[in-house]
């Protein structure tokens, strides 16, 4: 405690340094985001469909780290848990859509819900249903700190996977397709230009939430709460509904990328729900650099490029990103926007 | 019959729990010592299961392999503590969950790479195939009684090892004072080593004794890994006489769930909807489980220290 207060202390104190930093910053960060929105739309206009898709997983792949990145970097809750969020709101879409597509419905008691493939829907039920997970893995994980919670989201994300992966009705193991693209009014979404356009939006409006949420005296508090709670609770806010707020709202971005990323691949299986694409988002944010703005750009960026071109060329490309990311831990801890960018100063 | 079917998956319920201590002791003691937590304990386990088929196979001998499998794994453990694992003594969590996990990949790919990615051959001695009749006409495999045997057996040693030897006190020690140690004089980074190597063995002997019951495969460990979350977490992180309990009561509620939900469906719902309903129920209940523990107790049943 005395050593966190210390650092405390001691980040304000660095704060007139800020300027020097931001133009370099703002350059970097406004060549990621041109450069991701540009490339695939002259890809598209020179027919290379393949790399339009390619940017709209980045894309879709750096909003889920986005909201995971809420959690770790600005509320410091470690959660091991957030492919629960992005495999529920990837079946969301896929089972909506199964609904819809046969004509019956999701439920009929106690009121009848019909499935639909109006995209809107989806993500407002992905949004609802992936914040009452939260609210309750939330509100029993963070009694706890430290490793137990690291473990407890963990172990409550493969109860989801396990239940994914044993429910028969949805595909089980084997997945559930969804045979049309969920659809928008007066937008055709199965265009490769269009969806990726929707998923650029998605990414910069949780992008755009996230920096409005940690300027606010929201997120004052989740940024007290991470570093001394003790202090926190000092100033009469009580530390556990800020921290199950914050990580509600990132279960929830999550969740909204899962969806988009159920309706891209046109499929959805409990892959999504793994304890391996939890540790991957993780990676990403650690990657880019924990608790930036533009850090979960910048590692998915980074993520799918190596994914993409070491797997081409070797099957055990996974050895490769072991390695590096052993180096970025151990070596590197500011990631690929500390060593673009310059550091954070509230790192 | 059904007292049969209650014996039977009784035993298999504690057969699970006791190689479920096995992983788990290791991952409590490297946590209580070292203040670590080890996401690639299920690499140790997946070395242990390779390293004895590949010695049983040019071999011929299952004990050597055995031998050969814990050795391997706690060779490797020593290796990792020195290389990666000391630097991360006082690293955040959150670095040590991915340093950990990139082990992971790193020991799964490379084993993909020697081995290739179809599953090895292990099947226990012949000597220990066969079954034995127990009280009310059970028959049940020898082999899994022995994994029930050894699992009893690293208990007490262990139980020993840390209450009655010189390494054990150090370990106590290490647990309740680490800086203390230090100025004591005892050689911490030794210490470290061999706890780590310990738990690497003792996982690398789960794997190897169960690969040859179920398969020897490259992600064999990390099922495993999550259940011995679950058992650490319920037994309260660092007790040992958590994860022996924890271990019992996940490996025994598991099983009977897996064996008896559909069967209870199956009275009040037409049988193929109950075995959906039974089985994926049964796969959530020891999360449940966990989580209604830890909404009464937020720190596991035997806590030890934060």
């Amino acid at each position: 405690m005395i050593n966190n207060t210390s650092s405390g202390v001691a980040k304000i104190s660095l704060t007139p340094n800020a300027d020097s930093h931001f133009s370099r910053k703002g350059i970097v960060q406004i060549t990621l985001l041109g450069l991701l929105l540009l490339l695939p739309v002259t890809a598209y206009f020179l027919g290379h469909i393949y790399y339009v898709n390619l940017a709209s997983r980045i894309t879709i792949i750096a909003m889920a780290a986005v909201g995971l990145n809420l959690a770790i970097g600005y509320g410091g809750m470690v959660s091991f848990g957030h492919a629960a969020y992005f495999g529920l709101g990837g079946y969301v879409a896929g089972i909506s859509a199964y609904h819809a597509f046969d004509f019956t419905p999701f439920m009929t008691w106690p009121f009848s819900v019909p499935g639909s493939d109006n995209l809107l829907v989806v993500w407002l039920a992905a949004a609802i249903l992936c914040g009452l997970l939260a609210l309750a893995i939330g509100a029993i994980s963070l009694r706890t700190t430290g490793v137990y919670f690291i473990m407890i989201t963990l172990a409550f994300a493969q109860m989801i996977y396990y239940f994914a992966n044993s429910w028969p009705t949805y595909g089980g193991e084997d997945g559930l397709p969804i045979y049309l693209r969920n659809g928008l009014p007066f937008v055709d979404t199965t265009n490769a230009l269009s969806y990726f356009l929707i998923c650029f939006a998605g990414l910069v409006l949780a992008m755009a939430i996230t920096s409005r949420l940690m300027k606010s005296r929201f997120g004052a508090a989740l940024t007290m709460a991470r570093l001394n709670d003790v202090r926190l609770a000092t100033a009469g806010i009580s530390p556990y509904p800020i921290r199950l707020i914050a990580f509600v709202i990132s279960a929830v971005i999550t969740g909204l990328a899962g969806a988009l990323y159920a309706d891209l691949n046109g499929f959805v299986s409990p892959t999504m729900l793994s304890w391996h694409f939890s540790g991957e988002l993780m990676v990403i944010v650690i990657l880019g650099g924990v608790g930036r703005l533009y850090g979960p750009l910048a590692g998915a960026i980074l993520f799918v490029m190596m994914e993409t071109l070491l797997g081409g060329i070797t099957q055990y490309w996974q050895l490769f990103l072991g390695l590096v990311l052993l180096g970025v831990v151990l070596f590197a801890k500011h990631g690929v926007m500390g060593w673009l960018a310059g550091r954070e100063l509230n790192e | 019959m059904s007292v049969t079917l209650l014996i039977e998956q009784l035993l298999n319920g504690v057969q699970l729990g006791t190689m479920l201590f096995l992983m788990a002791s290791g991952l409590t003691l490297i946590f209580g010592v070292m203040g670590l937590i080890n996401l690639a304990h299920g690499s140790f386990y997946m070395v242990g299961a390779y390293a004895t088929a590949a010695v049983t196979a040019s071999t011929g001998s299952f004990l050597i392999g055995l031998g050969a499998g814990i050795a391997a794994a706690a060779l490797a453990g020593a290796l990792v503590e020195l290389i990666v694992i000391r630097r991360l003594y006082h690293r955040p969590h959150l670095d040590q969950v991915l340093a950990t996990f990139a082990l992971i990949l790193i020991f799964s790919e490379g084993t993909r790479f020697i081995f290739g990615s179809s599953p090895l051959r292990l099947s226990p001695p012949s000597w220990l195939t066969g079954f034995v009749t127990l009280p009310g006409d059970t028959r049940y495999p020898i082999y899994r009684l022995v994994l029930i045997g050894v699992g009893i057996a690293i208990s007490i040693g262990l139980y020993l090892l840390i209450s009655r030897t010189r390494l054990g006190m150090r370990i106590r020690a290490g647990e309740s004072d680490r800086e203390m140690i230090g100025a004591l004089g005892v050689n911490i980074s030794k210490l470290y080593t061999l706890v780590f190597a310990l738990g690497a063995g003792l996982a690398g002997l789960a794997g190897a004794l169960v690969g040859a019951l179920q398969s020897v495969q490259v992600g064999m460990g990390e099922p495993v890994l999550i259940l011995a979350f679950v058992v650490i977490v319920i037994g309260g992180i660092g007790s040992i006489k958590g994860a022996l309990f924890g271990a019992l009561l996940v490996g025994i509620v598991d099983t009977l769930g897996r064996v008896y939900l559909p069967i209870f469906f199956r009275a009040f719902m037409p049988p193929s909807e109950a075995t959906g309903v039974g089985a994926a129920l049964a796969a959530m209940l020891i999360y449940i489980l966990m989580a209604v523990i830890l909404a009464f107790k937020p720190k596991g049943l035997f806590a030890a220290h934060d």
